[in-house]
């Protein structure tokens, strides 16, 4: 390797990098697989797996044609920009394995992508609701698809450049999810669904590392995306337009069922205006209700059923409860009838102190104060200190 | 160790051909079109290959015209007959199993107007000559139907098929860029007036191929330019390209008959033997084996289905044991769609995506089958292991 030694002991997380049990992989080695997206970080991952004497496969999965609703047909003349499916980040990934000289692959999991994560995604925003796309995709493709494809190439674990961190833990005999020490990076809220079985093959190396660190180690690698800037979009959805999204692919569905256009009406049922479809609209959103008022609105509800956006004052966002479904439970077996913790409500939220009820299967949060915006759709994620405890999905009813 | 068994997507150049190309690259530098003695012995090597394709094809070298590879022959012939052609003559017959040079092209016809009839296959692989009888129309001016399949090795009934394009006063085209330089290939005999090959197939470097194009028949170029007009494929000449492709087909003429019934035997053994070891097997396309396949099947290509295997997991884990093969044709962006070869022989999608494809070289050896049999064993026992269909309980509890 003819990188220079510039990177001080504390750039290489040991501990995550070696692979296997007990007794260590050799330079024989055993195999990891990397999930690359052709970003930095999941670069950096196979770069740093590979310094610590893995055998490093990279698999990167095709998702969707990018060129799909764009009306654009898969053998008509293709335009010379982004004529990859998946633009152009396979290109970088591959370019980034060759600079590795790492064996590389690229899966297609077009189809259960579309059924697993876009689907859900449509359906979700179509019953009112403001899902996550990235977590359904890590529980159901990253962490269960890619996984098994791993290991059935001989893979025993799947590396990703999640900023997040995963130990096992003797005392409770349970893997752990922890926060990633870049605190600004942290991805442990998308990633509450995965399973002990799940977290016992997942191998997260950038967890005990900052940005800034990632990027200087994938500079002394010379990898070719080392200057390569972040992406924020969900994936799948041109310029992050996702109401043209769901247009567009109910449309191409030919479904019936559109997010018609329907009423927006105030607290007490006034009809203030209207709007062309419910999938516009997110809890606590005050741009483009198309009203004007002297004071400010938000938008307080959305009603499937009737179409209705009910809208209102930023003080009326507010609410200290919520029930919490389909969990899942990290740092223990299952909930104790009742327990202390802080609540995640999403992903740019900061984690408030709350008590949490168990009640069947599921639970009910109350929060110390009243939070805003509790959107049905997104994730209520546990914390003790940086310890995921567990995790699930937000109702419409407060409870 | 490291083994090929791809030679569907590529075969490696021949030492002889190798040797034959150098020259070309180094010091016979020439242009074929010019007049001094460089270009003198470009031309005599231009011409002394496409004798040598000739005497492979037992045709007149005139009727050979060099391309860039199978995908530019398929394109001109189908494109070259069809705007050749008269305003009323907009009809095309073809195959659903065609490769993408083939599809690609009628699709592109069919933007432009034309109508393209594409010809189902039962559930061998093999075309019904009287279906083709019963697409014809009377403004239909080609059919285009490929010789043997890259992905089953099925081999279509070309002549009779040729015979009922001659009684219908249309051209016919066939693909033979699997077929030529492995198994006999005689376009007058099958009775083709175009027939499409390519070098790499068969032991020659890439870039290089040809179009047989029956004597006096009038093509419409795709590209112009060169010294005479109407040309069907003028430009300076890839004179290393064409040498090499000449090479490999003199090469191909000399081991044809010993090669061709070797690689059948060495093909059988390791068919007969994954069959025999595995559970949940099968052949996809003809199955036969033996002296009486060879009329049917390539002598080099076992496409076979597992049941409970990801065929492209599988594909990645003999490739990290080092066995190369695939899983269907190869595509540009490296990514694997159910074929459309198998799903066309009426298969389940689980079982085009189960599917993979071994095809043998002419160095492959007995104790190559031996080495493959041992890596596919372990893998495929793993990926048995933790199938989808055998491991949800344990992976979601």
């Amino acid at each position: 390797m003819s990188c220079e030694p510039v990177s001080p002991e504390a750039l290489r997380p040991e501990s995550v990098l070696k692979n296997g049990s007990g007794d260590g992989a050799s330079a024989a080695g055993s195999l990891v697989a990397v999930g690359m997206s052709g970003g930095v970080d999941s670069s950096t991952v196979a770069a740093l797996l590979q310094e610590a004497g893995n055998r490093v496969v990279g698999l990167t999965m095709q998702l969707w044609d990018q060129r799909r609703l764009t009306g654009e047909d898969s053998s008509a003349p293709m335009k010379v920009e982004g004529r990859c499916c998946s633009g152009n980040d396979i290109h970088d990934a591959r370019r980034v394995a060759e600079h590795l000289k790492v064996p590389y692959y690229v899966l297609n999991f077009q189809s259960r992508f579309e059924e697993k994560v876009v689907r859900p995604f449509v359906e979700n925003y179509l019953a009112g609701r403001t899902p996550i796309p990235c977590t359904l995709c890590n529980n159901h493709v990253k962490f269960d698809d890619l996984l098994t494809t791993a290991r059935q190439v001989g893979a025993d674990s799947l590396a990703t450049g999640h900023y997040a961190q995963v130990e096992f833990d003797q005392a409770s005999n349970r893997y752990l999810l922890r926060r990633a020490v870049d605190t600004s990076k942290d991805q442990s809220y998308f990633l509450f669904g995965l399973t002990q079985a799940q977290l016992s093959r997942t191998l997260f190396p950038l967890g005990s590392l900052t940005k800034q660190q990632v990027r200087e180690i994938a500079g002394r690698f010379r990898l070719p995306v080392a200057q390569k800037p972040e992406s924020q979009e969900i994936c799948f959805v041109p310029q992050g337009d996702y109401s043209r999204f769901l247009d567009t692919y109910q449309q191409e569905q030919g479904s019936e069922e559109q997010a018609g256009a329907g009423e927006i009406v105030s607290d007490d049922g006034t009809v203030l205006g209207t709007h062309d479809g419910i999938h516009r609209y997110t809890l606590g959103q005050r741009k483009r209700l198309g009203i004007a008022t002297g004071s400010p609105l938000y938008v307080l509800s959305i009603d499937p059923a009737s179409k209705q956006v009910k809208v209102g004052k930023d003080s009326d966002l507010y609410s200290r409860t919520c029930a919490v479904h389909d969990l899942n439970w990290i740092a223990q077996e299952g909930p104790p009838a009742k327990f202390r913790a802080t609540v995640k409500i999403r992903h740019q939220h900061t984690p408030a102190p709350a008590t949490i009820h168990a009640d069947g299967e599921r639970v009910r949060v109350e929060f110390d104060s009243a939070q805003r915006a509790i959107t049905p759709g997104q994730a209520a994620v546990f914390y003790d200190g940086d310890i995921v405890i567990g995790g699930g999905w937000m109702d419409r009813s407060a409870g | 160790m490291r083994l090929y068994v791809d030679n569907n997507a590529t075969t490696p150049v021949a030492d002889q051909v190798l040797g034959a190309m150098l020259p070309y690259l180094r010091e016979g530098y020439g242009n074929p079109a010019s007049i001094h003695q460089f270009g003198q012995q470009a031309r005599a090597a231009v011409e002394q290959a496409r004798a040598q394709v000739a005497a492979l094809l037992n045709c007149k070298p005139e009727e050979i015209v060099f391309t860039s590879g199978g995908t530019e022959s398929d394109n001109l012939a189908i494109l070259g007959v069809v705007r050749a052609g008269s305003g009323r003559k907009r009809h095309v017959i073809t195959s659903a199993i065609e490769h993408h040079a083939v599809l690609h092209t009628c699709r592109a016809l069919e933007r432009q107007g034309v109508t393209v009839s594409y010809i189902p296959v039962d559930a061998t692989g093999l075309v019904d000559p009287d279906q083709v009888r019963r697409a014809l129309r009377p403004e239909t001016s080609l059919i285009t139907i490929m010789h043997a399949n890259n992905e089953t090795g099925a081999i279509e009934p070309i002549t009779e098929i040729a015979e009922i394009a001659r009684e219908a006063g249309v051209r016919m085209h066939t693909d033979a860029v699997q077929s030529t330089g492995k198994i006999l290939v005689h376009p007058q005999e099958m009775g083709v007036d175009l027939l499409s090959l390519s070098a790499h197939k068969f032991s020659g470097p890439k870039g290089a191929g040809a179009l047989y194009v029956r004597e006096a028949l009038a093509l419409e170029p795709m590209i112009y330019g060169g010294h005479n007009e109407g040309e069907p494929r003028p430009g300076t000449e890839n004179v290393a390209g064409i040498v090499g492709l000449g090479a490999a087909a003199s090469l191909a003429l000399e081991e044809m008959d010993s090669g061709r019934v070797r690689i059948r035997e060495l093909r059988d053994s390791l068919e007969e033997s994954i069959l025999s070891r595995f559970e949940d097997v099968g052949v996809n396309g003809p199955a036969l084996r033996g002296p009486e396949s060879d009329a049917l099947r390539m002598p080099n290509t076992s496409n076979l289905y597992f049941d409970r295997v990801e065929g492209e997991s599988l594909v990645i884990a003999l490739d990290l044991g080092g066995v190369a093969c695939s899983t269907g044709s190869a595509c540009s962006s490296g990514t694997v769609e159910p074929s459309h070869v198998l799903m066309a022989l009426g298969h389940a999608r689980e079982r085009a995506k189960s599917s993979i494809r071994f095809s043998l070289g002419r160095t492959h050896r007995r104790e190559d089958n031996q080495f493959l049999l041992e890596q596919l064993t372990s893998v495929v026992r793993r990926l048995r292991a933790l199938s989808p269909q055998t491991s949800v309980a344990e992976t979601r509890s």
